[in-house]
């Protein structure tokens, strides 16, 4: 008998893939591996919702599939079988991924990475705290510094005459994290305000 | 890359040096691996018994640094056996093209070098081709002193077997059989493929490198063919995008180089001097677009295109080490870090962090409180002194937001949302677009010329969300008509005169709808191979114009018959009169038909032959580079800035066009063979942690797993020094010193180098004083000394000492 694979299960259980509810807790898969007795399932039982991505760590590009929980809270990731690259499997990493949005506490349930930063943060000259902040207030403040420094710096026109609109003493480094779009964005807004000084790690 | 990950498969030898894919791409490896089980030979050239090492046919150990010996070695091996291949060499390359007659290499040195008040530099007027008129002179007999085949020849002749082994450390025996297995790429029916990493590229030589390993594949005929090319295997989910959208100090998106005060006044003499021949003679038409695309209604013919808008360059090096020279000299005073870590992940970071004391104000996008952000209480550091104001902004993680994203193989691809981000974390494209909408308000009450900042086309509103646009981000990127706002379904559509606009034109394509899948083409994913041979032309969109393999017209040869039959990807069928090609072709296959409404008419082979490296301002693969780099035109053996020993091939110590910092922080360098630093050090990846760690020592499972910083050391220097494994052990350069775990376990082994036995040992450097698993940061030691051409830093190829730490 053919081996059956998880797509053809997929199949055989008519659904989708788009917005596809499994009913099954991998998370926990390897706790009841050999010991489901039927009790103590089905308080495990959740509604997990399917999503594709791409992993955010090397340059593979592998497709990934993201389950999360009624609670908006990452479960468990595998990869995605029919990516060409990566055809399913994944590497430590990758199956890491998910612990960047939830981990798994001493009660062996989901809850979010506490280490994320969740509010804007600032630290004053001298100071040795944060202080939480709203994004108006950070906005405002950083916009108003951006100003000030490249309006203090701005050249117009350079020792010869020529017209070069620029400012050196603002600077820029990273983007290899970032999606496309919001490089594009950040690009145009830092060549917007004259700037040179634009970096990534494709340098290192 | 110039091939793609699926296509390893193809290959029938697999050359990894200067990568660990086994351990940092495994994905990638896992192709590598499908190659062997149809019977490929791998081999692995590492100065470590890595992981990939482990799983290769043949296993050579190089001292760090000594890479362009090892390859010119691989090329004179070649040339000397008559191994090379003859058709393609001469149909496609500029192996018969005569140079100068006053070009030379003389003791490590080109000619045209000048040196000016100390400033060093190359006049390449003698790297140039002979011309007669607008014709380059050729000698197709290749016998002629003076062509590029002769000229490679007798540059590498100084590079045998011996003399590179006594360079290299490696041994003669395992070296010839590296030549040999590589060598049998060289046939007809064979397929070589390089895959290189950041070992090839971190070094003061890193460029040169690469262009090895190009030369190697082009004089074995291995670029444009299935299981060929040469493949850098970028380090970082999004690095390609990055690169491609130029955040980079010297391009515009798409490669298009800065505009420059000295050259670029005004856009006509931009247009005149940089408007090569060749494809990139199109380049009036993406430089417009792309100015249409900024700045809409505003950019006219008559106001050209809003070019005066553009800052222009000063010429300065302003690459990510000077950077923070600039810093530490004060010119730089507000900077902004997004998704990197410049506190752990750049060179020499004990200096990196003291110059950003220096900063006014600084801004870090990030998801977790990364060490770049808390450099002010980094151990040892006074956070009452330190007087920069520091802004940390929460940020998304890849699967809380929407967007796409570039493997090393060129594939676009398109991420969903799975969840939100966690409390009042936001997307970048909000961070950004937000940030710079509060700018331009500033601006609106006055300020010193507005007009840029006011007039970039920035208007992403998505009603009823606080999303920006994204699929209006995505368009302007892809190109559209201005009249219409239709999208573009590619660059060969691209104008000139302002009827079109596109944000960068080598993407362009990826947001035009796919007919099969019906969304856009980076969004695709139809798993279909309709040749067998890995291609998957509907998955996800490759740049350029989906082209998966770049160069693929030398997949045949200039009549068109697939030089292996067995394996063919471009195919002139003389029956039907037209080419078959699995891939999108990377030549002129067919041209547009005299009535538009007609089909597009096939274009023989003959004519795709003679340019068949399309780039290529003359239209072949360049053997010898007569423009693009600053420190030669083949690549020349130096030593590492730092190195135990005297270069061997030449006088020329080091790679004199080098980036280097004379005074201030970043200019401590140890001396030539220096007894205090006797060992040569190199950092490292492990699979476990993604680069500086930022992220993987914040999540538990991988910080558990890759808990400790160490020091791989070979056994003979942990017996000399009295350590065993686990034990801890300071690790010290000029710049510094670190105490971490030494591991000792056969990984590394010294290398007998010249008569002497030269300690190698490696170090992984992500760790940092903040995540879960925190540990010291190896770039504390490494070097602020770069290559000219790209000026990354030398991280592969440093002095240390290692020595017992006394337990306290």
């Amino acid at each position: 008998m053919r081996k059956m694979n998880r797509r053809d299960f997929l199949k055989n259980i008519s659904l989708g893939t788009a917005g596809l509810t499994l009913v099954a807790t991998p998370a926990l898969a390897g706790e009841s591996q050999g010991k489901i007795t039927g009790e103590k399932l089905p308080g495990k039982i959740r509604k997990v919702k399917e999503t594709y991505s791409i992993c955010c760590f090397c340059g593979c590009g592998c497709g990934l599939l993201l389950y999360s929980n009624e609670e908006d809270r990452l479960v468990f990731c595998e990869g995605y079988p029919d990516h060409p690259v990566n055809a399913g499997t994944i590497c430590p990493k990758g199956n890491g991924i998910i612990e960047g949005n939830t981990v798994i506490n001493k009660k062996r349930n989901r809850e979010s990475n506490r280490r994320r930063v969740t509010k804007p943060l600032y630290r004053a000259p001298g100071s040795s705290k944060w202080e939480e902040k709203s994004w108006d207030w950070v906005m405002a403040e950083i916009a108003q510094r951006v100003k000030k420094t490249r309006d203090e710096s701005f050249v117009e026109k350079d020792e010869h005459g020529v017209t070069v609109n620029r400012t050196t003493a603002m600077a820029h480094v990273g983007a290899a994290a970032l999606d496309n779009e919001e490089i594009y964005l950040l690009h145009k807004m830092y060549r917007a305000l004259g700037m040179l000084n634009i970096e990534h790690c494709a340098r290192l | 890359m110039t091939n793609h990950f699926v296509d390893y498969r193809n290959a029938d030898v697999i050359l990894i040096i200067g990568s660990n894919t086994a351990e940092n791409h495994p994905m990638g490896m896992k192709w590598a691996m499908k190659a062997k089980e149809k019977g490929a030979q791998l081999i692995a050239v590492d100065p470590r018994v890595s992981k990939s090492a482990s799983m290769c046919h043949v296993h050579a150990r190089l001292r760090p640094g000594t890479d362009i010996a090892f390859i010119n070695g691989m090329m004179n091996y070649i040339i000397e056996n008559d191994l090379w291949f003859k058709d393609y060499v001469l149909n496609y390359t500029n192996a018969s093209f005569l140079i100068h007659p006053d070009y030379q290499c003389e003791d490590g040195v080109f000619s045209g070098f000048t040196d000016i008040d100390g400033k060093l530099s190359y006049d390449t007027a003698t790297w140039q081709y002979q011309m007669d008129g607008d014709v380059i002179k050729k000698d197709p007999t290749l016998q002629d002193p003076n062509c590029v085949f002769q000229i490679l020849k007798k540059h590498v002749s100084r590079y045998d077997i011996k003399t590179v082994c006594q360079i290299t450390g490696t041994s003669e025996d395992t070296y010839r059989k590296v030549c040999e297995m590589y060598a049998s790429s060289g046939k007809r029916d064979k397929a070589g493929c390089v895959i290189y990493g950041m070992g090839i590229t971190m070094h003061s030589v890193g460029t040169q490198n690469a262009r090895a390993l190009c030369i190697l594949q082009l004089l074995l005929g291995n670029m444009g063919i299935p299981g060929g090319g040469v493949n850098a295997q970028r380090g970082e989910q999004n690095v390609q995008g990055s690169t491609d959208m130029a955040m980079l100090h010297g391009n515009l998106p798409g490669y298009l180089g800065m505009v420059y005060a000295n050259k670029h006044k005004t856009l006509a003499e931009y247009i005149e001097k940089e408007t090569p021949t060749g494809y990139w003679s199109n380049k009036p038409k993406f430089l417009i677009s792309q100015l249409k695309a900024w700045y809409g209604d505003k950019a006219t013919p008559e106001n050209d295109f809003c070019y005066d808008w553009l800052p222009k360059h000063d010429g300065k090096n302003r690459s990510y080490m000077s950077l923070f020279n600039y810093m530490d000299t004060g010119e730089v005073k507000g900077f902004f870090v997004a998704g990197q870590n410049p506190s752990v992940g750049g060179p020499s970071t004990i200096q990196a962090n003291q110059a950003m004391e220096n900063l006014e104000w600084l801004v870090v996008y990030d998801i977790f409180e990364i060490e770049t952000a808390a450099f002010w209480k980094r151990p040892g550091a006074d956070p009452s002194k330190i007087k920069t104001e520091v802004f940390l902004l929460p940020a998304a993680m890849s699967f809380e937001k929407e967007g796409s994203v570039t493997n090393a193989g060129r594939w676009m691809q398109w991420r969903y949302k799975a969840v939100n981000p966690p409390g009042e974390a936001k997307s970048d494209l909000w961070m950004f677009y937000n940030l710079f909408n509060t700018i331009r308000k500033e601006y609106q009450k006055g300020g010193k010329f507005p007009d840029p900042v006011l007039n970039m086309v920035w208007d992403y509103d998505l009603p009823g969300e606080e999303e920006p646009d994204i699929a209006k981000v995505a368009k302007e990127i892809n190109g559209y008509e201005v009249a219409t706002g239709n999208v573009l379904s590619g660059f060969a559509k691209l104008a000139a005169d302002g009827s079109t606009a596109c944000g960068n034109w080598v993407l362009s394509g990826y947001w035009f709808e796919d007919k099969d899948a019906k969304v856009p083409a980076c969004k695709r994913r139809i798993n279909k191979d309709p040749s067998g041979m890995g291609v998957f032309p509907q998955y996800a969109f490759s740049w350029p114009a989906n082209r998966r393999i770049a160069y693929n017209r030398c997949s045949a040869d200039p009549a068109g018959n697939p030089w292996n039959p067995q394996k063919p990807y471009a195919r002139w069928d003389a029956l039907a009169g037209k080419w078959v090609i699995p891939d999108v072709p990377d030549f002129k296959a067919t041209e547009p038909a005299p009535n538009p409404s007609d089909p597009p008419i096939p274009v023989p082979p003959e004519k795709s032959a003679v340019d068949a490296y399309i780039m290529s301002e003359d239209g072949h693969g360049r053997l010898f580079a007569v423009k693009g780099l600053s420190d030669g035109p083949l690549p020349e053996h130096y030593e590492p800035y730092e190195s135990p020993f005297r270069n061997l091939i030449s006088q020329q110590q080091n790679n004199p066009m080098a980036l280097t910092f004379k005074t201030g922080l970043f200019s401590k360098i140890a001396e030539i063979g220096s007894e205090k630093y006797p060992c040569v050090a190199i950092t490292v990846h492990l699979v476990e942690h993604y680069q500086s760690g930022a992220t993987t020592r914040n999540c538990p499972s991988l910080a558990e797993i890759s808990a400790h910083m160490f020091v791989n050391i070979s056994p003979s220097l942990a017996q000399k020094i009295g350590v065993k494994n686990g034990d801890d052990v300071i690790v010290e350069s000029v710049r510094g010193q670190i105490t971490c775990k030494a591991a000792v376990n056969g990984v590394c082994v010294p290398l007998m180098v010249n008569g002497k036995e030269t300690e190698v040992i490696s170090m992984p450097y992500s760790w940092g004083f903040m995540g879960i698993a925190t540990g010291a940061s190896a770039n504390d030691l490494t070097p602020s000394v770069g290559d000219p051409n790209s000026n990354i830093p030398e991280y592969k190829a440093f002095l240390c000492n290692v020595r017992k730490a006394n337990k306290s």
